[in-house]
């Protein structure tokens, strides 16, 4: 059986690691962005200096010829569903008895003019990054439109070289559309101390250009002009699926795809980023642009097509993310604004560290964990979410779920000293913070399945 | 690899503060270097101490720029672009002068005459004994570790793990591995080195070694205090802590490379045939310093008959080959080139004994935190040890490797927090496997 993969992303990779693993099927994963697999997320660092290019690769190049999975660096340009077919831009053209979509995203834009300046791009791409560094040379200072996650990288790109950059942010403080209000607050005061120019409340109204045909500055909601080298658009990303919207799949936001991640046309996957689920898991979104649920979706479909069908079932929500010097991991469901139905357990040093754990009113059973600049175990907060653990419990045992390296001062007594206060309890620590209590915690659970 | 390349930034990304920390530094450096190549004639203690000040001034400027203006957190920004810490010309620069020191120290310790003199006041102080070369070595190597040391310790002031094992192994350097021998010279008794033994010291438990210490009672102590450490401290030790209990915490080797060498970690090749490479060397050395004892214990034993030629010969070889060229010329002559830890991961037998026991028998582990690794590459590009902590970590699976020494970089780099270094005995038969990989079935762990 021949599979073919368009996207080599975790999504992709995954699913060719996989399917490799469970089968013989001959396996071509193309790409049109990169030679190899690499890591996205890490982007930055190589421009930071951290790392260079080549660490980005999570597996040796020799490792896919090794596996026997074939590589292609070419564009699809054409996918004809019926003749099971599709073609490169260099007109070759490969047949497929099983087709795997995972193309991932592309930049959101907005209809601003003069996007087609010199100086004006998003970040996503391994492209981007080149141009970006390419862009750096004299820039004096850059403007990052967007307060998420991809704006803050950005920041932090420019700020590790020394250029100042100013971020334009719709809302009133920084990612305050997922983060809750205080840590969104607790963030937005850290990038103050990174010396990042952010303007709050503010958007792009338009980009304006020099007489060379370069951005020389943008010019706010407010009618304020900022003079700038260089604008990053990072408004979030939208699947990259133009290419198959004729080709008779069905096509919304993303490729509609069912629970076991089939699209509309027989033997048509699509996974990771571009995939739009008809039917999300309840808490979950139809489209998940995260690392994680690339992967998990790469692992699904790898099941499936290997002859045993798997329903994509993410699981308890997680995702982490770094804000500077920040860490950020959340575990389960935690909204921005608070609904009516639950209540929050909050602790922060007020500068670097916070923890926050969610629980519903009617029964105190915990469901979700906010944390900054402290580590939790996932397996551990994942099994109180799924079990619904009541509040008391998880505060008693909350020394299991610390991640933190050793040696670093312990902030679980003051989630149980708020918690004491505001109920007006005694219950006190029953945990240790060491392996061995987490691995009996855990092993629990084995037994029980 | 020529798709994947961007261009360096052109214009330093070091601020003038930082440029002038550096110069200064690179001053005091240079009057050392004057010190050393104008022999007597340029040979004060005056020049070497405005030389220590200038340095340690210097790099105290540098730090305060480069960490203390923002909040604490990782500060690797430009490592792979600048000259010094990315192979460039500075660093081959650094890596020629430190290896001509050290084939002076060990072969033409003449060629240190300048030095010596320089260092003779401090060493009529300390040990009321002139200075040789070795002396000047210490000398040097301790307020490296010293310096280099508040630096990291600066460098890392939001994690308390490295703060506290750097302050171990300075406590260990100038206590145990300076000052104390110094005052055992002064007091008349042997130039006892109580942290390092048998076999990384090679010379520690020879029979010409023993014919001079069973002289002392302090000498005879010495002697079985190394064998003891050797066979029941360190399995013991090993077995709680890991190797690193000795290698990140109390060696001196391992105090230079965690603080002069830091700056260097990320050199540390990460292929599989360095990996191979590896084995191959330490346990060779290990069989090596073995064999080359037994051989001078033997040939004691047998009235000189059996080996006297070969094992004197033998003996000689390692520790030229071993002893000299190994660790000390390439081992820290090449930090800029090949990393802070070539010596530890390649060659040490100290090491490799620990290596078998933490790999065997050790409660110590790196866990992996659920499916949270995104596979950026930081845990194995600042890996001093060439561990690609990523294998390990994307496919959620604990990291037991006999060469990791503890340091807790990859925890502290990985922007995810998906690392922990761990000492338990509760799965210690398991490993850990069945609960630390969540995301990935556990059968989908081996090759791929």
């Amino acid at each position: 059986m021949r599979v073919i993969i368009i996207g080599n992303g975790i999504a992709g990779s995954t699913a060719a690691r996989l399917i490799r693993k469970q089968s013989d099927h001959s396996i071509l994963m193309i790409s049109e962005e990169s030679e190899y697999f690499f890591s996205r997320t890490a982007l930055m660092y190589v421009y930071m200096g951290h790392l260079q290019a080549k660490d980005l690769y999570p597996y040796e190049p020799s490792f896919w010829s090794k596996n026997k999975i074939d590589l292609l660096h070419a564009q699809v340009v054409e996918l004809d569903v019926v003749n099971k077919q599709l073609k490169t831009h260099a007109g070759q053209v490969y047949d497929y008895d099983v087709l795997i979509i995972a193309t991932g995203s592309i930049p959101n834009q907005q209809h601003w003019e003069n996007l087609q300046l010199e100086g004006v791009r998003g970040f996503y791409h391994w492209q981007d990054l080149q141009y970006i560094s390419a862009n750096s040379e004299g820039l004096r200072r850059a403007v990052v439109v967007g307060g998420g996650l991809i704006g803050v990288e950005l920041a932090e790109m420019f700020h590790s070289r020394q250029i100042p950059v100013t971020m334009l942010i719709r809302e009133s403080s920084y990612w305050s559309n997922v983060l809750p209000r205080e840590e969104s607050v607790l963030v937005s005061n850290h990038l103050k101390a990174h010396h990042i120019d952010c303007r709050y409340n503010t958007s792009l109204q338009a980009i304006l250009p020099d007489e060379s045909g370069r951005c020389a500055a943008v010019r706010t909601n407010h009618g304020e002009e900022i003079a700038t080298g260089f604008v990053g658009l990072t408004m979030g990303v939208r699947p990259n699926v133009e290419l198959f919207r004729s080709t008779g799949l069905e096509v919304d936001k993303g490729i509609l795809v069912d629970a076991y991640l089939r699209s509309s046309v027989p033997d048509v996957y699509a996974i990771g980023d571009c995939a739009e689920l008809k039917y999300p898991p309840e808490g979950r979104k139809s489209i998940e642009a995260v690392w994680y649920s690339g992967r998990k979706m790469g692992e699904t479909v790898a099941s499936t097509i290997t002859g045993n069908p798997t329903e994509y079932q993410p699981g308890v929500w997680f995702n982490s993310a770094k804000f500077f010097d920040l860490e950020y991991q959340v575990y389960g469901t935690i909204d921005p604004q608070l609904p009516e139905e639950i209540d929050t357990l909050f602790w922060t040093d007020g500068q670097c560290r916070s923890v926050r754990i969610n629980f519903r009113k009617k029964d105190q059973t915990v469901i979700g964990f906010n944390l900054i600049g402290v580590r939790y175990r996932q397996e551990v907060c994942e099994q109180w979410i799924k079990e619904g653990t009541c509040l008391e419990q998880v505060l008693e045992q909350l020394a299991l779920a610390n991640f933190d390296p050793e040696f670093t001062p312990e902030v679980e007594s003051n989630l149980l000293a708020i918690y004491n206060e505001r109920f007006n309890k005694q219950i006190r620590s029953k945990s240790k913070r060491d392996l061995s209590s987490v691995i009996t915690f855990l092993k629990k659970k084995f037994t029980v399945l | 690899m020529e798709s994947l390349s961007i261009s360096n930034p052109s214009p330093s990304l070091l601020s003038w503060r930082s440029k002038v920390g550096l110069v200064l530094s690179s001053v005091g450096f240079f009057i050392l270097l004057l010190i050393w190549f104008s022999g007597q004639s340029f040979s004060n203690w005056k020049a070497l101490m405005v030389s220590f000040l200038l340095m340690g001034f210097g790099i105290r400027i540098f730090v305060r720029e480069e960490y203390s203006r923002f909040p604490g957190g990782i500060k690797n920004n430009g490592v792979w672009f600048r000259s010094l810490t990315a192979r460039g010309i500075w660093g081959w620069l650094l890596g020629l002068i430190l290896t001509l020191f050290y084939v002076c120290l060990y072969w033409f310790p003449s060629y240190l005459v300048g030095l010596i003199q320089a260092f003779e006041g401090l060493s009529q102080s300390l040990r009321k004994a002139p200075a040789d070369a070795w002396f000047v070595y210490g000398s040097l190597y301790t307020f490296a570790v010293v310096i280099m040391g508040m630096k990291f310790i600066y460098k890392y002031r939001h994690q308390r793990y490295q703060q506290i094992r750097t302050w171990s192994v300075i406590f260990f350097q100038l206590g145990f591995s300076y000052l104390l021998p110094g005052v055992l010279v002064s007091l008349q008794q042997p130039e006892l080195y109580f942290t390092y033994f048998w076999p990384l010291s090679y010379a520690n438990a020879t029979p010409a070694t023993w014919s001079w210490q069973s002289q002392t009672f302090l000498g005879a102590f010495f002697f079985f205090f190394g064998l003891f450490l050797f066979f029941v401290a360190t399995p013991i030790l090993t077995w709680f802590f890991g190797k690193r209990w000795y290698c990140s915490w109390v060696c001196g080797c391992g105090a230079l490379a965690e603080t002069a060498g830091d700056p260097f970690r990320h050199l540390s090749s990460k292929t599989n045939a360095a990996w191979r490479l590896e084995r191959w060397l330490i346990y060779g050395i290990l069989g090596l310093v073995v064999a080359v004892t037994a051989m001078l214990w033997i040939n004691v034993y047998t009235d000189r008959a059996l080996l006297e030629e070969s094992s004197a010969l033998f003996y000689k070889t390692y520790s030229f080959l071993i002893g000299g060229l190994f660790s000390g010329v390439v081992g820290v002559g090449f930090y800029p080139l090949l990393g802070n830890r070539v010596w530890c991961r390649f060659g040490c037998p100290m090491a490799a004994w620990m290596g078998i026991w933490q790999r065997k028998a050790s409660r110590f582990r790196i866990t992996v935190n659920g499916g949270q690794c995104i596979s950026c590459g930081n845990c194995s590009t600042y890996c001093e040890m060439g561990i690609d902590v990523r294998q390990y970590a994307q496919r959620g699976q604990d990291i037991v490797r006999a060469s990791c020494v503890g340091c807790g970089i990859c925890s502290a780099v990985c922007p995810r927090g998906v690392l922990r270094l761990e000492n338990a005995s509760g799965d210690i038969l398991r490993r850990g496997k069945d609960v630390g990989i969540i995301h990935v079935p556990s059968s989908s762990v081996g090759v791929l």
